[in-house]
């Protein structure tokens, strides 16, 4: 089963891709250009000692970005990788 | 006959190898200078290839062309402006679908494209086959397969820079499909702007119209010159952007993107074709320890103090070769000129400020090399990624931290490199935050004071009392930095919007590049500024002189002083006239210097002259006491007795003399005129002086506030006596101490920080800096000595 969630909600190593990009502005602009658009496949890779910020794999390269941008990013992920 | 010229600009991602490929077409004939009116570095280069001369321009790394850093305002104005020749697009073959976002917004542009597609061998470890022929096809640019790292690729690029520069002198502009309501309004924007007069040769309407509908600040008022353009072409703005908002739930520009990705994902699914891979690259096998939960921090601190104590370590020793160099050259311009203002100038003046100047250089050098390295290795992404959650509560950057072990977060480091290090930080409002708190941290200037201090009143806590010391200043810095923020300094925090480059060997020719023209631009910029102050700061404490009467009286005072010592009962039959008497001090002062191994070899007329035995003695009595000198003549420690107390009597008239001299002196009128200000803080003029001394390097505060207490320099150990003075000098109590170490950690950076404050930042920051330190310095310290005072804490 597909469930849609926000990236801070994903847990690490989770795959997903992409669906919705809420943020705006110079962020959204941010997001996008480093290709988290949506039908991209991602996978987060880790998290700071704070748990904050995030490292996502995006397109062959790894990402980090704080909580409060992941919030603005809805990944689809598979309920079932979830709970493994 | 002429050589034909062309102008190529390098662009590309951050950490594509854009500056590998700089490096190796134009070797060590680089130059560095800054875009106007901007920090951002121009760096440019010239090479020679088949006849023609190539001038090379590195652009600033960056990810997009749109109009919100300052990189890519610089590296866009530089292409519209300049329109080089040839633009060549670094990108790398192992992230290609993120390197030709920016690619794909050069053909929007129209610039003559060359691809770099570098590091295929990365490409191909990871399984990624890209056919470059069919690439270069559907990009309609051509694509040059490079490693940079091994100079393969390097010799084709410049035969293609040559072909297209041969070739194109137009630009083209690519048209890429938006989708239905995007494309439409473009046209209907280039229209508007095609019967306009406002439109000309510099900008392809096309790209304009984009950029409108992207909402791009920097063209937007470009067109607000003309208002009526400007309503016309808004109005189409503002039907298109409802239009999705209400179709699509989007902002055009996140269509644009949208779209741009959805054109490369063409183009990579025909071009590129990858082994599916499970395994992790070593880069993220790396990661999961280097960035682990506890290792990594754990890890971190070692690596951010080994890179410290190496700094300092390093640059120790060519540290101290500076200064023995400047100390001799000082002893030379003591003998070959007469005493006097001329000589004070040069040794005082001109010799310490140049000295002040390069005696840093090692330690700059040392520090972009540890700093190189380690933004080289890709290690700094992930410091600024361990601490990005602590560092952002007072607005700064997780690569501040760097600047701040490095300006004296461990106790003991310098501003100076410490400011130097903010380079790595991008974002100028966190640049500048850093740059003015870090003064605030304990460099090693400022320890001999606070040893001094700790010595005379917390003798029992030594260790705590520096501890403490270290912990107030890092409270101190961050939460100025935390004030600066939310006040001058105000704004949005940045996105924390980051790559974690994968981790990379640093070539050395790359490392020895970047460290050198670093050190050489320090050299170049600080130079000046650094001497002038050490001038000014000479006169202001030399002028205006003693009156000539006091003068004479002092050296009367010492000449019969000598003439009683030569003529003592105990000496006389030892030591004969001046000129022994010059040898034997000459002699002593060697001993005491080198502690008791004297290399100094004393030529005397008598092969059985008593100075090198009278001098031993008088030093083993100095030091020893009794014990030391047994068994040696009673005549010679009597005389050596005799000898110790002229010693004093004339270290303690020069020390009077220079006291008054400094008293005299504009310091010491202003630092009377400051005791007004500076009484309810418990300092007089004495430590006033000491301070503005402190302004010239945090050092000579010491020394200074011994001259003060007119403290003689027979005593090997300065630090020691003025301890004992201070402590048993009914004016000082623990408070006042405690006050004193509190307002020199914050009053002023030193001239050499403010000039590299200038440097980095600008005059008005540099004025801000002085100002807002000593306001702080002056509140707290203030409010510290009141409220003790008060309790009667200390006292």
């Amino acid at each position: 089963m597909k469930k849609i969630i926000k990236m801070r909600q994903m847990t690490n190593y989770q795959k997903g891709i992409i669906r919705k990009v809420t943020a705006r502005g110079e962020m959204g602009r941010r997001i996008r250009e480093m290709g988290l658009v949506p039908d991209t496949p991602i996978q987060i890779q880790g998290r700071a000692p704070l748990y904050d910020p995030v490292a996502v794999k995006v397109r062959d390269y790894t990402l980090t970005l704080r909580n409060n941008e992941a919030d603005q990013i809805l990944v689809e992920v598979d309920i079932l990788d979830e709970k493994q | 006959m002429s050589k034909k010229k062309i102008r190529i600009a390098l662009s590309g991602n951050p950490n594509s190898g854009k500056t590998t490929i700089f490096n190796a077409l134009t070797g060590a004939r680089q130059h560095i200078a800054n875009y106007p009116g901007v920090t951002v570095e121009k760096k440019y280069g010239r090479t020679n290839h088949q006849g023609y001369e190539i001038e090379v321009v590195d652009l600033p790394g960056i990810y997009s062309l749109t109009a919100y850093s300052l990189e890519e305002i610089v590296a866009r104005d530089y292409l519209l402006d300049e329109k080089p020749d040839v633009v060549v697009d670094i990108v790398d073959a192992s992230n290609l679908d993120r390197n030709l976002y920016l690619a794909l917004q050069f053909k929007e542009l129209g610039v003559p494209l060359i691809i770099a597609l570098n590091m295929m061998d990365v490409a191909s470890s990871r399984g990624i086959t890209i056919d470059t022929e069919l690439l270069s096809h559907m990009l309609n640019a051509p694509v040059v397969p490079m490693v940079a790292r091994t100079r393969s690729g390097i010799k084709a690029l410049l035969d293609k820079v040559l072909e297209v520069a041969e070739r194109e002198h137009e630009w083209h502009p690519e048209l890429i499909s938006y989708g239905g309501d995007i494309d439409q309004a473009l046209d209907e924007i280039e229209e508007i702007l095609q019967r306009s007069r406002f439109y000309d040769e510099k900008y392809a309407p096309r790209w304009l119209a984009l950029k409108c509908v992207e909402g791009d600040d920097q063209v937007l008022r470009l067109m607000e010159r003309e208002p009526i353009l400007h309503d016309e072409i808004e109005a189409v703005c503002r039907r298109v952007s409802r239009h999705i908002l209400n179709t699509l739930e989007e902002e055009p520009e996140g269509i644009i993107a949208d779209h741009r990705y959805g054109y490369i994902a063409g183009i990579t699914r025909k071009a590129v074709k990858r082994k599916i891979q499970s395994r992790l690259h070593l880069s993220d096998r790396l990661d999961k320890v280097l960035t682990d939960r506890i290792l990594g921090p754990i890890i971190m601190l070692v690596v951010l103090y080994a890179t410290y104590e190496f700094i300092f370590w390093a640059s120790e020793a060519p540290v101290a070769w500076t200064e023995s160099f400047f100390e001799w050259l000082k002893e030379v311009i003591f003998l070959v000129l007469p005493p006097g203002n001329l000589r004070s100038l040069l040794t005082s003046g001109v010799i310490d400020g140049v000295g002040g100047v390069l005696g840093f250089v090692p330690l700059i050098m040392f520090m972009f090399l540890a700093i190189a390295v380690m933004e080289d290795a890709g290690y700094m992404a992930r410091v600024a990624y361990m601490l990005d959650r602590v560092l952002r509560w007072f607005g700064l950057h997780g690569n501040s931290v760097l600047a701040f072990l490095i300006s004296g977060g461990i106790s003991g480091g310098c501003a100076v490199p410490g400011i130097l290090a903010t380079r790595t930080l991008r974002d100028p409002k966190e640049r500048i935050t850093t740059i003015l708190v870090v003064p605030f941290m304990n460099c090693g200037a400022k320890l001999p004071l606070f040893g001094v201090l700790i010595a005379a009143f917390f003798s029992k806590n030594e260790a705590r009392m520096l501890f403490i010391f270290t912990l107030l200043s890092w409270a101190f810095a961050l939460f100025s930095a935390k004030i600066i923020r939310s006040t001058v300094l105000r704004g949005p925090k940045t996105p924390f919007v980051m790559e974690l480059p994968p981790y990379r060997v640093p070539t050395l020719k790359g490392l020895a590049i970047h460290t050198w023209e670093r050190t050489w631009q320090y050299i170049k910029k600080a130079g000046t500024v650094i001497l002038g102050f050490s001038i000014l700061l000479w006169a202001v404490m030399t002028f205006p002189q003693l009156p000539q009467e006091q003068r004479d009286h002092y050296r009367a005072q010492r000449d019969s002083l000598e003439k009683a010592f030569l003529s003592h009962a105990q000496v006389r039959g030892l030591i004969h006239g001046k000129k022994e008497l010059a040898l034997l001090d000459k002699r002593f002062s060697s001993l005491i210097q080198d502690k008791g191994k004297g290399k100094e070899t004393v030529q005397t007329d008598h092969p059985h002259s008593p100075v090198p035995a009278l001098a031993e003695a008088a030093f083993r009595l100095k030091n020893g006491g009794r014990d030391l000198v047994e068994g040696m003549d009673p005549g010679l420690i009597k005389a050596a007795k005799v000898y110790l107390d002229y010693q004093e009597a004339m270290a303690q008239s020069l020390a009077f003399e220079r006291r008054d001299a400094l008293l005299h002196a504009f310091a010491g009128r202003i630092g009377k005129a400051l005791e007004t200000i500076t009484r309810p803080l418990g300092f007089d003029y004495r430590v006033n002086i000491a301070l503005i001394g402190g302004f010239a390097a945090k050092e000579i505060i010491v020394s200074t506030l011994g001259t003060a207490y007119s403290l003689g320099d027979t005593d090997s150990e300065e630090g020691t006596s003025l301890s004992d003075r201070l402590r048993n000098n009914p004016d000082w109590n623990p408070l006042k101490a405690f006050t004193l170490v509190i307002f020199s950690m914050l009053y002023v950076p030193c001239f050499v920080t403010l000039a590299m404050i200038r440097k980095e930042a600008s005059w008005k920051w540099a004025g801000f800096s002085v100002a807002f330190n000593l306001l702080i310095a002056y509140t707290f310290s203030l409010f510290l000595y009141q409220v003790g005072s008060f309790l009667g804490l200390g006292l």
